[in-house]
């Protein structure tokens, strides 16, 4: 069996030999570069911009403004139909007349190199009046606030609430209750291939072919063609090697579509790479809400009510196509899912202020909601002298509870919540940290354990996108090709950016086929050869994309079958494929690669009325199935310097339910990349800005990443509870580690400086703002 | 982020560098390893017109093991100095502040007199080179001068570097043998700058004692009083530790408020301290 074996991915190899082929590496004839002009306000009056002296440096080929690129490309608005009264204000691809964000483009420069574009830009000189800058969601809410858009009458992008039962009165009645405030600062995704494009025009078929650094070709090919007027089967979008996504790339970026309009109108090859300066200031960012929560108990530790606020600190425009409510939205819907109880009441506040668009990274919503109700978890057992692990156990969601729709409205299939529990409790000895813990303290030395239950919804269904009216398709094709030889090419629409899920779906074609894996080639990532499918993002590849796989796989498999049969006379039923050999109850008549010869070359030979497409297609598309929740608990442990303030991770273990695991070495690379994100977040990774809007990090020597030195060993252990609705039987697996993480650590860091009376709810976990928790500064 | 245009001027000695800054020192830049200055091209901060890459210059790469002190030629890079036998018998100091600068791949670049001459006031060779007194050696056609550490570092990346000298050596004068060197310093992630730092030199039983500080000012400072206090007097560690947090006035900093440095500062020399503590 191929299916859950753990078998390294051939890319890997490649990538780590500096094999890799990203987009930055591609050079055309007579390719030319761009380097944007971005604005240094945050909120700024367009007067003039006067291209005369950049137009004139040598090796500058053109400089286009918003003015010149009108007429060639459409501007866009990022609606969604299930949201009908979200502000969803035009954007344009350069500028016009306002800049909303540090970084936003107003002008480009195209030259002959990088250097003498940048030189160009310089030359740019732009007049600028500069508006008051809104700048957090607070103050863009109060009313004399200034509004953003003109068409708006205040900052308020999106407001709604979830409830379900009778919060207040739950709460009015309750013993105990907890109450938090909660800030989680804005971070990135911060892949180190920053974002990338080849644009590339021919005039005469009216053919754009794009080389980007991306996630969705498909997504991209359609988003050209509109926004550019170009027929969509002229358009070609390849993603080659992709150096980290996150999320991402999986949206519509300004910066890009320019690139594809210069190429248009220069007719030229035109090449755009992010620098890292450009990446923190116009990348997509994510978090950035401001969260009040309360949980309310019962004597005995019973989880009666839970109720959240979020105020959420968006950026100057939704991010399009997806929209920027899914942060919220996951917010508003998932805090407290693992917990049963009855009563449940989140609101939403979504602001428009002037930093960059607030999107989609890995995990989206999940690691607040997740730390919001761990906390108040941990909270509520202290507050009743409980231990925090029992309170948990007793309070999960588990055994009868499923099939379940969540009071924030989320379905659950199945959840193993106690048995990932009871594992981790295998991997770590908590009484003997607890001892251990007590010891040190009374030495100066500050440890604590934290524990984070997750649930991870994964492999989102058609209907979102769907009802929402945006072109993002939740369907997966697989096209399988069997070759003369009897290798199989396989094509399929999920795309890989260092998961693995090439692999993964190699290993489902070659189990359900019976080939070796050898003999199989996935092919990804090209908008002209793989058949139309959503991409890889939202944990989708190995359950839809696997799925659509695995049924191709039967169909290709039923052909070469029947054909064999009809060669060989016999009951087609009696027949199987193994390693690549036609067996009748053991015994071989003939192997795959006589079938495909004679398919593809003696087609005589086979006969009449039976199925022998040796190209076939499958898809896969779930109904009225919204998504697949994995779950898990993560536990870690910490050191806190309470002199220094900064924060040592020591151990972290994650037990983690995907469902069916295609490759368990590739699921926990993914778990382990995920936890190293949210540890980011943790205690690392923001993005300062000052009062005024101006981005104070914009280097890795601001910005700081988790790097290997700091990580703990993750440790990582499966259970496996497949999903009923596919035969498949997998749900996704890549933010689980990212959902759980920063639940983890604030809760262990919290741990550890209980005895000091000192709490802290805000993320980063920064050596100042800790001190500052401990009362030391 | 690409460095705007610039000619690159080589010399073969020092003689023909010296000239060379004669002639374009105020629009030219010495490069060194370029782990400063590369960067600072890369962001346009810098635009000189000329690079005059000194790094053929053998002579600057010496480590002199002298009669009384020790002189380490500006090429030094950080991992020769890491591995330098003379430079850790008589200056652990060194071999324990290099361990903190940056990752090996900076390192095997980034060279001492570079690490000097661009006076970050976090670096950790400048507060060491306050605390152990050295002598910058400054050369340009005009000849040479010895300038001591304390007037060398002249503010947030000011040296009293003109701009037709190079930094050819610094001398460090020789300790005696009870010498007392301890480094520290936090930084948030392994290699980064730090974000305050503290270098001892003391003989034995705190006497003549030299703390100096990096991060907490505009160039690598001494916190003279809390010297003053401690020289001979560790039973004053505790004033020391409160005063040494006062004594110093760090500017505004988003990411770190003067009051963290201040509880840096007496963190490190509490611990500092406590090593010396039998
Ligand atoms: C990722 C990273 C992390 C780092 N972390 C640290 C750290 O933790 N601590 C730390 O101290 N440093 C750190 N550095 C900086 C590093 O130590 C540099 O090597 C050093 O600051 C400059 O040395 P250089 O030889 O590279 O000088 P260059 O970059 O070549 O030059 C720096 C400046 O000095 C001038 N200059 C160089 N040599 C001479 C000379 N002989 N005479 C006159 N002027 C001269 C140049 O004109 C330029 O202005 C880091 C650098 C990087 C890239």
């Amino acid at each position: 069996m191929s299916i859950g074996a753990e078998v390294p991915r051939d890319r890997a190899k490649r990538l780590l030999l500096g094999r890799g082929r990203y987009v930055d590496d591609i050079s055309l004839p007579r390719m030319l570069h761009l380097a944007f002009v971005r604005s240094p306000y945050a909120h700024a009056r367009i007067e003039a911009v006067d291209c005369t002296d950049a137009r004139a440096l040598d090796g500058v080929v053109a400089v286009l403004t918003a003015a010149e690129i009108a007429d060639a490309v459409a501007s866009w608005r990022a609606e969604h139909k299930l949201f009908p009264a979200m502000a969803a204000p035009e954007q344009f691809a350069l500028a016009r007349d306002i800049v909303r964000w540090q970084g936003e483009a107003v002008a480009v420069v195209v030259a002959d190199s990088r250097a003498v574009a940048e030189d160009g830009a310089e030359l740019v000189a732009v007049t600028w009046h500069e508006l008051v800058a809104v700048t957090d969601a607070k103050k863009a809410l109060e009313r004399e606030a200034p509004v953003l858009h003109d068409d708006m009458d205040s900052n308020l992008a999106f407001t709604t609430e979830v409830a379900s039962g009778n919060t207040k009165a739950a709460f009015e009645k309750a013993d105990h209750v907890v109450e938090e405030h909660f800030r989680f600062h804005r971070h990135s995704g911060v892949s180190l291939e920053p974002r990338g494009i080849i644009a590339e025009f021919e005039p005469s078929e009216n053919r754009l072919t794009v080389h980007q650094s991306h996630q969705t070709p498909h997504q991209q090919q359609d988003l050209y063609a509109r926004l550019l007027s170009l027929p969509e089967h002229k358009v070609r979008v390849i993603c080659p090697d992709v150096g980290g996504a996150f999320g991402l790339k999986h949206h519509l970026m300004a910066d890009e579509l320019v690139a594809c309009v210069a190429a248009k109108l220069l007719a030229r090859p035109v090449k755009f790479i992010a620098d890292r300066l450009e990446s923190f200031l116009a990348d997509i960012h994510c978090r950035d809400h401001e969260v009040t929560a309360r949980m309310a108990f019962s004597p005995s530790g019973e989880i009666l009510a839970v109720e959240v606020d979020d105020l959420f600190n968006a950026g100057a425009y939704g991010q399009y196509p997806r929209t920027s409510i899914a942060e919220g939205n996951q917010i508003t819907r998932l805090t407290g899912a693992p917990y049963r109880h009855e009563h449940y009441t989140a609101n939403l506040r979504m602001a428009f202020l002037n930093k960059s668009i607030l999107g989609h990274i890995r995990s989206v919503g999940h690691p607040i909601a997740c730390a919001v109700a761990e906390r108040l978890v941990d909270m509520g057992a202290a507050k009743l002298g409980l231990d925090p692990i029992e309170v948990r156990r007793a309070n999960y969601l588990h055994g009868d509870d499923f099939p379940r729709t969540s009071v924030g409205g989320v379905e659950f299939e199945y959840l193993s919540l106690r048995g990932c529990l009871d594992k981790a409790l295998t991997m770590i000895d908590v009484p003997g940290f607890r001892e251990e813990q007590a010891n040190l303290r009374a030495k100066g030395i500050y440890r604590g354990l934290g524990v984070g239950t997750f649930v991870e919804l994964t492999a989102i269904g058609p209907e979102y996108y769907g009802q929402g009216g945006q072109h993002i398709s939740a369907q997966e094709t697989c096209l399988l090709r069997l070759e003369a030889s009897g290798d199989v090419r396989c094509y399929t629409g999920a795309t890989d950016q260092g998961q693995g899920i090439d692999t993964g779906i190699q290993q489902v074609v070659s189990d359900t086929l019976g080939v070796p894996l050898a003999a199989i080639e996935v092919i990804s990532g090209d908008s002209a050869l793989c058949p139309v499918g959503g991409g890889s993002w939202g944990s989708r590849g190995a359950a839809l994309a696997g799925e659509a796989a695995l049924r191709a796989a039967n169909t290709l498999r039923r052909n070469i079958l029947s054909i064999a049969a009809g060669l060989l006379q016999k009951d087609v039923a009696a027949l199987n494929i193994e390693d690549g050999t036609v067996v009748e109850a053991g015994i071989s008549h003939m192997t795959v690669a006589e079938v495909a010869r004679i398919g593809h070359f003696q087609p005589y030979a086979i006969p009449d009325g039976i199925p022998a497409d040796l190209t076939v297609v499958e898809r896969y598309a779930t109904k009225d199935r919204l998504f697949l929740a994995g779950n898990g608990v993560q536990i870690a442990t910490v050191e806190v310097d309470v002199d220094t303030g900064i924060v040592t991770p020591l151990r972290h273990l994650v037990v983690h339910d995907c469902g069916r695991i295609l490759n368990p070495l590739l699921v926990r690379e993914q778990v382990r990349g995920g936890v190293v994100q949210g540890i980011g977040s943790a205690l690392y990774e923001e993005l300062r800005y000052d009062d005024d809007g101006h981005l104070l990090t914009g280097s890795f020597a601001d910005y700081l990443v988790p790097m290997a030195g700091e990580m703990p060993d993750i440790e990582v252990a499966h259970l496996e509870n497949p999903t009923a609705t596919s035969e498949l039987g997998a749900k996704g697996a890549g933010e689980a580690g990212t959902a759980g993480a920063v639940s983890a650590i604030l809760n262990a860091v919290n741990d550890a400086i209980a005895p000091l009376e000192a709490t802290i709810a805000e993320v980063p976990v920064t050596p100042p703002r800790l001190l500052k928790a401990l009362g030391q500064i | 982020m690409k460095a705007p245009d610039f000619d690159y001027l080589r010399p073969e000695t020092l003689a023909e560098a010296m000239d060379m800054l004669s002639r374009h020192g105020e629009d030219g830049a010495i490069i060194a390893g370029g782990q400063s200055l590369l960067p600072l091209l890369n962001f346009r901060l810098a635009g000189p017109e000329r690079l005059i890459d000194i790094g053929r210059l053998a002579a600057l790469k010496q480590i002199v093991d002298g009669d009384g002190f020790v002189e380490i030629g500006a090429l030094v890079r950080h991992c020769d100095l890491a591995s330098s036998e003379a430079v850790a018998r008589a200056f652990p100091l060194l071999r324990q502040a290099v361990g903190h600068i940056a990752h090996p791949a900076v390192r095997h670049r980034g060279t001492i007199g570079g690490s000097l001459a661009m006076a970050d006031p976090a670096a950790e060779l400048g507060a060491c080179c306050l605390a152990l007194e050295a002598e910058m050696s400054l050369q340009s056609v005009r000849g040479q001068r010895w300038v001591r550490a304390v007037d060398f570092f002249a503010g947030i990346y000011e040296t009293a570097l003109a701009p037709d000298e190079i930094l050819t050596a610094v001398r460090l004068p020789r300790r005696g043998p009870d010498s007392v060197q301890i480094f520290s310093e936090v930084a948030r992630r392994r290699g980064d700058f730090a974000i305050a730092g503290l270098a001892l030199v003391a003989d034995n039983h705190m006497a003549n004692p030299r703390l100096a500080l990096l991060g907490v000012a505009d160039r690598p400072i001494l916190a003279e009083k809390t010297m003053a206090l401690l020289a001979n007097n560790m039973a004053a560690a505790d004033q020391a530790i409160e005063l040494i947090g006062n004594e110093i006035d760090p500017a505004e900093d988003p990411a770190y408020p003067p009051a963290y440095r201040r509880q840096l500062v007496r963190t490190l020399l509490r611990r500092t301290l406590m090593e010396l503590l039998p």
